[in-house]
């Protein structure tokens, strides 16, 4: 199976060869790197830019003013922020001429801990990115909705923020993408450059196809009526675990991934909270003002009289940065362990 | 310069002139919340609209506008009442619609990309306009304008870095009106020079100094700065050294500051080259001004915004 990277790589593949991608851009993302996640390697359409994330924003939205389509990489996301009104610009331009101009333009970038980053590669930014209206948000949580999601990204008119968990960016998958081959040493081959001189090599691409995750729709992952559990990136397969742990326990966990921050799927989660009355929020962003606070009040509004116990934030600590050594990072960054534990007071809670 | 196009220049320049300060009457008298424009830049802006070349995609000028270029887009033909719909924040402005301040341009028929209150941020969409261009091949060029202090800003430094690379230059007109001063602080607390063209030489920048009151100067260099982007495929930084007539905004009052005027020297001109006498400029002026009057009253009784307008245009859906 594809791993996150691969995913991106095909997708972004099918971008430029099928959806009318004009350029990929970004620091390192042409060769001869491609990334350095990987995931833009054996691209035709890539090329490096200046180290300067004002400009590489400037530049999607001048492509996207003058009817390309861009996609933009900001190499670790933890490097945005010195770009932010770029990015409120380009989710403002529609708004502010009163629908005279729109950008098509994606915006990838990785974000959250999880590889040893230390604190300038382990930044969190949905919580600030979400303040950006006019921008639509998306975070995979495995290969398969990586591929749909950027290829929905892609076609979208609008700018889309594209976050890539990077903790998950070396992950495989555990369902093919349309036109994947079933044998990944085989993908191995086709698409992943080697390492050394690559000036000679070239990819040989496997036939995907359009398949796409539609913007706006979560996933169910696990079905239970005990606890409804809501995360996206990072986090989201330790859920699923924790839920699978607790399955054998007898205790029936539903695990949503969010998969679109913005605009977020609130019939599902609201379908979902009405059957459990109990809601775990789950993700590494700084707890204060954190997107999980938002997505509580409106589930609290939508489900008061559903609720059977107070519901629950889980989320990084709020402290400037995620520490290096592992004990800082662990403790500022919730975990399987954590998850399961508030799982499973969540599901006892009350009784 | 053709007298036939010295009379068109000194019209644009007077319907521009008069066009801001009836918006600066109309925010005095409470038709509108703030003002801010570039009366004193009209001798450089109205050449620039005239000289662009006008249209829709990559084939033609894009135009990254800061708020002191209303005389350029009345060059273009933008009609003065559309800049009286903006201060007005009427539904009816074309522009924004009644969202954003005076002067916050965007023409997407004419590649007038959206102006933005945000210094500087038009240096960095102008390289996205540009490659495309340069792509796209053919005349187009991205056209970029800000003020003096606003080339602190790094999207400034970015502008001639990006467009620079050696063998991926960009067909971009960078140009810096140079009116001295920003806000309240005077560029030589700020900058220790004012030849701000100069920063184009380490990056091997072709650059030009002009006059920015003289509209017949301004439009030669325009139009050789112009030709070398178009025909090089290269970008050249110009400085204009303007006039800040009315101050910065209405912030600091929108009174008359002093300085050159380039309108009432243009006039003198032309009357010692026999074209335009004082008596016909003051026709000109009168005529002007009573078209403003009839767009103000005119404008007063267009629609506002209304509530559901606050909801709409957040995302584009393209038509089904």
């Amino acid at each position: 199976m594809a791993n996150l990277a691969q995913a991106i790589r095909l997708a972004l593949h099918y971008g430029e060869t099928h959806l009318g991608v004009t350029d990929i851009f970004g620091e390192d993302v042409g060769p001869p790197l491609g990334g350095v996640f990987t995931a833009t390697q054996g691209l035709t359409k890539t090329w490096n830019t200046p180290l300067d994330e004002r400009g590489i924003l400037g530049m999607a939205m001048g492509i996207a003013l003058a009817g390309g389509k861009p996609v933009a990489e900001i190499q670790f996301c933890d490097y945005m922020f010195n770009a932010l009104d770029l990015m409120k610009l380009a989710g403002n331009a529609h708004w502010t001429t009163n629908g005279g101009w729109h950008l098509p333009m994606v915006v990838m970038t990785p974000v959250g801990a999880g590889i040893h980053g230390s604190i300038y590669h382990s930044h969190s930014i949905e919580s600030i990115a979400t303040h950006l209206p006019g921008w639509k948000i998306v975070m995979p949580s495995n290969a398969k909705d990586a591929y749909g999601l950027l290829i929905s990204a892609i076609q979208d008119p609008n700018p889309v923020l594209y976050m890539a968990p990077k903790a998950l960016l070396r992950v495989k998958g555990d369902e093919l993408i349309p036109g994947e081959p079933a044998d990944e040493r085989e993908l191995h081959r086709r698409i992943d450059a080697p390492l050394g001189d690559r000036s000679g090599w070239t990819p040989n691409w496997p036939p995907v196809t359009d398949f796409s995750v539609p913007i706006g729709e979560a996933k169910v992952c696990r079905t239970g009526d005990r606890v409804t559990v809501v995360g996206y990136g990072h986090l989201l397969p330790a859920c699923v675990r924790a839920a699978d742990v607790l399955a054998q326990e007898g205790i029936a966990c539903e695990v949503i991934d969010l998969r679109t921050l913005i605009p977020f799927d609130l019939p599902t989660l609201q379908r979902s909270l009405d059957k459990t009355g109990r809601l775990l929020l789950v993700n590494e962003d700084t707890e204060v003002t954190n997107f999980g606070e938002h997505l509580l009040r409106k589930l609290v509004e939508r489900c008061f009289y559903s609720l059977q116990v107070p519901p629950v934030l889980l989320a990084g600590a709020d402290v400037p940065g995620v520490g290096l050594a592992w004990e800082l990072e662990r403790h500022s960054v919730p975990q399987e362990e954590d998850i399961l534990a508030a799982m499973r007071k969540l599901a006892t809670a009350g009784e | 310069m053709d007298p036939k196009l010295a009379l068109h220049i000194h019209d644009v320049m007077v319907q521009s002139r008069q066009t801001e300060e009836a918006l600066i009457r109309m925010m005095r008298s409470g038709h509108g919340y703030f003002w801010i424009g570039g009366p004193g830049e009209e001798a450089f802006g109205v050449p620039l609209g005239l000289l662009v070349d006008k249209g829709s995609g990559p084939a033609h000028d894009y135009l990254h506008l800061h708020y002191r270029s209303s005389c350029t887009v009345m060059a273009m033909g933008t009609a003065p009442i559309d800049l009286l719909r903006q201060m007005r924040s009427t539904i009816t402005d074309p522009f924004s619609g009644g969202r954003n301040f005076a002067g916050h341009l965007s023409i997407p028929q004419w590649n007038v990309v959206p102006g933005t209150s945000t210094i500087e941020t038009q240096y960095v969409t102008a390289l996205g306009t540009a490659w495309v261009q340069r792509r796209h091949g053919g005349t187009g060029i991205s056209i970029v304008n800000g003020g003096d202090a606003g080339t602190a800003e790094g999207d400034f430094a970015s502008c001639l870095n990006w467009s620079s690379r050696p063998g991926q230059e960009l067909p971009i007109l960078m140009i810096v009106t140079h009116n001295g001063i920003g806000i309240s602080t005077p560029a030589a607390q700020v900058q220790n020079t004012p030849a701000l063209h100069e920063r184009a030489i380490p990056f091997g920048i072709r650059h030009g100094r002009v006059d920015g009151n003289d509209p017949q100067a301004s439009w030669a260099a325009l139009q050789e700065a112009m030709a070398y982007v178009r025909t090089e495929r290269r970008p050249f930084l110009l400085q204009a050294d303007v006039s800040r007539l009315y101050g910065h905004s209405s912030s600091s009052g929108a009174r008359p500051e002093g300085g050159r005027d380039c309108l009432s020297e243009y006039e003198a001109k032309l009357a010692d080259q026999g074209l335009l006498s004082p008596q016909q400029a003051a026709q000109i002026h009168e005529r002007w001004r009573e078209h403003l009057r009839d767009a103000v009253h005119q404008v007063l009784k267009e629609p506002m915004p209304t509530k559901d307008d606050v909801f709409t245009h957040i995302f584009y859906r393209a038509p089904d």
